[in-house]
C-alpha cells in the first residue's frame, strides 16, 4: 500500500461512515437548540439553534426536511437537516406544541396549546388549510396509517378528538383520564393508544367504534403512584411491544402490546418525556427533561446502556437514518 | 387574525357529543365583601375580582369540555356587602343551584353550611384557611379548596427540617389572621420536631418604608440567635421590610422571604405556564392563591360532572370524595379531596417573589397513602366527625 492510499484510507473512510451514520435529533425546550446524537458513537455531534422553545420535531418522509415546533416563536420551522439552515417558517397558529405529518407527506396537523385549536398546514403551499376547535391545551397528535383519521388529545378537557381528514371536522370525542399527553395508532391502525399523565394510565381504543377496549396501569416499585405519569410512547417494528415514558417516576415501562401487560420497567433520567428508536430499532433514546440528558436503552436486553448530556429540558426526539 | 379568518371558514363545526343527554350545571359564587386591611405599602393593589376571576377561568375550562358532552355550565356571581346578609343571599342562590362556591369568613361559611336549605347542597370554601373548619367545625356539605393554615405552615417546617434549621424565632402581627397563622406555625414546628425559641408581636407603628433599616434590627436583636426567622403577617403589612434588616444575618420565611403559597405567578412547571397564560389573557393580571382556590372549586365540579354525567349535588359529592376523583391542578400530582374533612389535598409551592424554591411535600416526607397528607390535618389528627 502506498503512502497516498494509506492517507486516503484513514481520512475518507471515517468521513464516509460519518455521513451514513444515523442520528437522533433532540429538541431542547429551554435552550432553543437541537442536539444531534450519532447513533453509532452515542455522542452529540452537532448543536443547532432553533426558534424559541422547540418541542415537537419530525422529519419529512424522505428526510430532506425537518419540521420543528418553535412554540414561543408561534411557528413551525422547516430546516435543512444537512446544513441546519432554516429554509422557511410555516404558519402554525399560536404556540404549536406537538404535531404529526400526514402519510401524504404534505399536511401537518398541529396542536396549538394556548388556543384550543388544531391547525392543519399544507407544507407545499405553506398555507393553513383548516383550524379545528378542540379542547383546552391540545397536545397529543396522531394520524392513522391510512391517513383518514387524525387525533388531537386535549390536556385540560381530557379528551381524544377524532378528526376526519377528508372534511377536517370532528366526528367523535372520547373521554380519557386526566391530562392526556400522547396518542399513537397501533395494530395497523385498528387501535388508538392515548397516555394520561395525571390519570397515570394508557387507554386503548378500538378505532372502528371509538370505544375503549383496554386500559394499562403502571406500578413502579418504590415510586408513589402520583409520580407515575405516562407521557410519550413508541412501538417496536412488529408492534408487539410498547415503550412508555413514565415522567417523574424516571422509568420507561415495557408493555406487551397484545396482552396490555407491563413486562418491565427501565430506569432512565429524570422526568422522561418522549423517545425515538434507532433505524434498526435496536436502541431507544429517551429525552429526560429535568436531568437534561438522553438515556440510550438496549431494546433487546431492556437495559439502559448510556446517558448522553444534551441541552436544557430535552423534549422531542426524532430519528434520521 | 389567522384564527378569526379560519373560524369563519369552519363555523360549521358541530362537535359530536360523547354522551347524549344534555344537562345544565348552574354554579353560584357568593362573595361577602371584606374591606382590605390597611397596609404600609401600596405596592400590591388588591384586585376587585380576586377569587371570582379564577372561578370565571374554570368556567371557560368547563364550558370547553362541556360543549363536547352537552354539559352547559353557568356561573352566577353574587356579591354581599360587608354588613349584608350572606345567609339570605345563599338561601336565594340555593333555589337555582345546589353547587355554591363560598368566598367569606369561616364563621359565615359555617353558618351557610348549617342552613336547612343547604343540607343537600355541595359547598366549596375557597377563602377561609381556618383550622376549625377542617376539624371540630367541619361540615359534611362543605369542601375546602383553599389550603388550611396548617398545610402552609407544614410546608415551611418541612423545609426548615430538611435544612436542619432547628432553632426558630418568630415575629407576628397583632391581627387575628396573623395570630392564627402564627399558631399554625407553632403547631407545625412541634409536629416536625422544631422549636420556636423566641417570638414577639410586631407593634411598631412607624412608617417602615422609611424606618425599616433602623427599627427592624433593634426589634429582632431581642430574639437572640436562631437559624430561621418566621414572620406571620397575613395582610402582608410589615413582613416585606424584615428580610436583610434583621440583627443576625438569617433567612426569613412565612409571610416574607420563603413563602408557602397556594399559587403564585412564579409557578410554571407541570403545565402551570399554560394556566398562568390563560389567566393573564382573560384577566390582565397575575393569578393569585384565592383565584386558584376558586378555580379548583369550579374545576372540581366540572371534572365530577364530566365523569359522572350528572349535575346532582349528592352524586357529585360522592364522586369527588371517592378514590376515582382526580383533578389535574397544574401542581405535578393529581389532586383529590380528603375523605375525613373535605380538604383538597395539594402540594404547596415555597416561593420567593421571583422563583419556586421547592414544592412541599418535600422528598423524604413519606406517608402510607399520599405524601400530600404530610401537609395539614391527617386522618388520625382531625377532630372532624361530620364525614364519618
Amino acid at each position: 500500500m502506498t503512502l497516498k492510499s494509506l492517507f486516503l484510507a484513514s481520512t475518507l473512510i471515517p468521513l464516509a461512515t460519518l455521513a451514513q451514520s444515523a442520528e437522533i435529533w433532540v429538541t431542547n425546550e429551554k435552550d432553543d437548540t437541537i442536539s444531534v446524537i450519532d447513533v453509532d458513537t452515542l455522542e452529540v455531534t452537532r448543536t443547532i439553534e432553533t426558534g424559541e422553545r422547540p418541542r415537537g420535531i419530525t422529519f419529512s418522509k424522505d428526510f430532506s426536511r425537518v419540521y420543528i415546533c418553535a412554540s414561543d416563536s408561534d411557528t413551525v420551522q422547516v430546516m435543512d437537516p444537512d446544513t441546519g439552515e432554516i429554509l422557511f417558517d410555516l404558519p402554525s397558529g399560536e404556540d404549536p406544541e406537538q404535531f404529526v405529518l400526514h402519510p401524504d407527506d404534505r399536511h401537518l396537523y398541529i396542536a396549538n396549546e394556548d388556543d384550543a385549536i388544531t391547525t392543519v398546514v399544507d407544507t407545499q403551499t405553506r398555507k393553513v388549510v383548516a383550524q379545528i376547535d378542540v379542547g383546552i391545551e391540545p397536545e397529543g397528535m396522531a394520524v392513522s396509517p391510512d391517513g383518514k383519521i387524525a387525533i388531537t388529545t386535549s390536556e385540560t378537557t381530557n379528551m381524544a378528538h377524532w378528526i376526519d381528514t377528508e372534511t377536517q371536522e370532528l366526528f367523535a370525542n372520547t373521554l380519557v383520564d386526566s391530562r392526556p399527553r400522547h396518542a399513537e395508532f397501533a395494530q395497523a391502525g385498528r387501535e388508538l393508544w392515548v397516555s394520561a399523565e395525571i390519570g397515570g394510565t394508557v387507554s386503548i381504543f378500538d378505532v372502528a367504534s371509538q370505544s375503549e377496549k383496554g386500559k394499562i396501569n403502571f406500578e413502579v416499585k418504590g415510586v408513589h403512584p402520583d409520580r407515575v405519569q405516562p407521557v410519550g410512547f413508541e412501538f417496536t417494528e412488529d408492534e408487539k411491544t410498547a415503550f412508555v415514558a413514565l415522567g417523574p417516576s424516571n422509568h420507561v415501562a415495557v408493555v406487551n402490546a397484545e396482552t396490555y401487560e407491563v413486562e418491565d420497567y427501565i430506569l432512565v433520567g429524570r422526568r422522561v418525556w418522549h423517545m425515538a428508536f434507532s433505524p434498526d430499532k435496536s436502541k431507544l433514546f429517551t429525552t429526560n427533561g429535568v436531568s437534561g440528558d438522553v438515556t440510550v436503552i438496549d431494546v433487546a436486553k431492556r437495559t439502559p446502556i448510556k446517558t448522553i448530556k444534551v441541552g436544557r429540558f430535552p423534549w422531542g426526539a426524532a430519528m434520521r437514518p | 387574525m389567522l384564527r378569526r379568518f379560519c373560524t369563519t371558514l369552519f363555523l360549521a363545526v358541530q362537535p359530536l357529543l360523547a354522551h347524549s343527554a344534555p344537562i345544565d350545571v348552574p354554579v353560584t359564587y357568593v362573595r361577602q365583601k371584606q374591606a382590605p386591611l390597611a397596609t404600609l405599602s401600596n405596592l400590591d393593589p388588591r384586585p376587585d375580582d380576586l377569587g371570582t376571576a379564577g372561578a370565571q377561568l374554570a368556567l371557560l375550562d368547563n364550558l370547553t369540555t362541556g360543549k363536547f358532552l352537552g354539559h352547559n355550565y353557568k356561573l352566577n356571581l353574587v356579591e354581599v356587602p360587608e354588613d349584608g346578609d350572606a345567609l339570605a343571599a345563599v338561601t336565594t342562590a340555593l333555589m337555582t343551584s345546589q353547587l355554591v362556591v363560598l368566598d367569606m369568613p369561616a364563621a359565615t361559611a359555617r353558618a351557610v353550611a348549617d342552613l336547612p336549605a343547604a343540607q343537600t347542597a355541595l359547598l366549596f370554601n375557597a377563602s377561609a384557611p381556618d383550622a376549625d373548619l377542617r376539624n371540630a367545625d367541619c361540615r359534611a356539605n362543605l369542601l375546602h379548596t383553599i389550603p388550611s393554615d396548617a398545610m402552609r405552615a407544614d410546608a415551611v417546617m418541612q423545609f426548615a427540617r430538611s435544612k436542619r434549621w432547628e432553632d426558630l424565632a418568630m415575629v407576628m402581627g397583632p391581627r387575628p389572621a396573623d395570630q392564627r397563622f402564627a399558631a399554625a406555625l407553632e403547631n407545625s414546628a412541634a409536629k416536625f420536631g422544631l422549636k420556636i425559641d423566641t417570638k414577639l408581636t410586631w407593634d411598631i407603628d412607624a412608617d417602615m418604608r422609611r424606618n425599616a433599616a433602623q427599627e427592624v434590627p433593634l426589634l429582632t436583636q431581642s430574639l437572640g440567635d436562631y437559624d430561621l426567622l418566621l414572620v406571620a403577617d397575613e395582610a402582608d403589612d410589615f413582613a416585606r421590610y424584615i428580610p436583610f434588616n434583621t440583627w443576625h444575618p438569617r433567612p426569613v420565611a412565612g409571610s416574607a422571604g420563603l413563602m408557602p403559597k397556594t399559587w403564585s405567578p412564579v409557578v410554571e412547571q407541570w403545565g402551570a405556564a399554560q394556566l398562568q397564560g390563560r389567566f393573564l389573557d382573560e384577566h390582565a393580571r397575575d393569578m393569585q392563591s384565592r383565584d386558584y382556590a376558586a378555580w379548583a372549586a369550579v374545576r372540581s365540579i366540572g371534572e365530577a360532572v364530566t365523569r359522572t354525567g350528572s349535575a346532582d349535588a349528592q352524586t357529585l359529592r360522592d364522586f369527588i370524595l371517592s378514590d376515582a376523583f382526580e383533578l389535574a391542578g397544574f401542581k405535578g400530582r393529581p389532586l383529590s379531596y380528603r375523605s375525613w374533612n373535605g380538604q383538597l389535598r395539594q402540594p404547596i409551592p415555597l416561593v420567593t417573589p421571583r422563583a419556586v424554591v421547592t414544592q412541599a411535600p418535600l422528598p423524604g416526607y413519606l406517608h402510607q397513602h399520599s405524601e400530600m397528607d404530610t401537609l395539614g390535618f391527617d386522618q388520625p389528627e382531625t377532630t372532624c366527625e361530620a364525614f364519618q
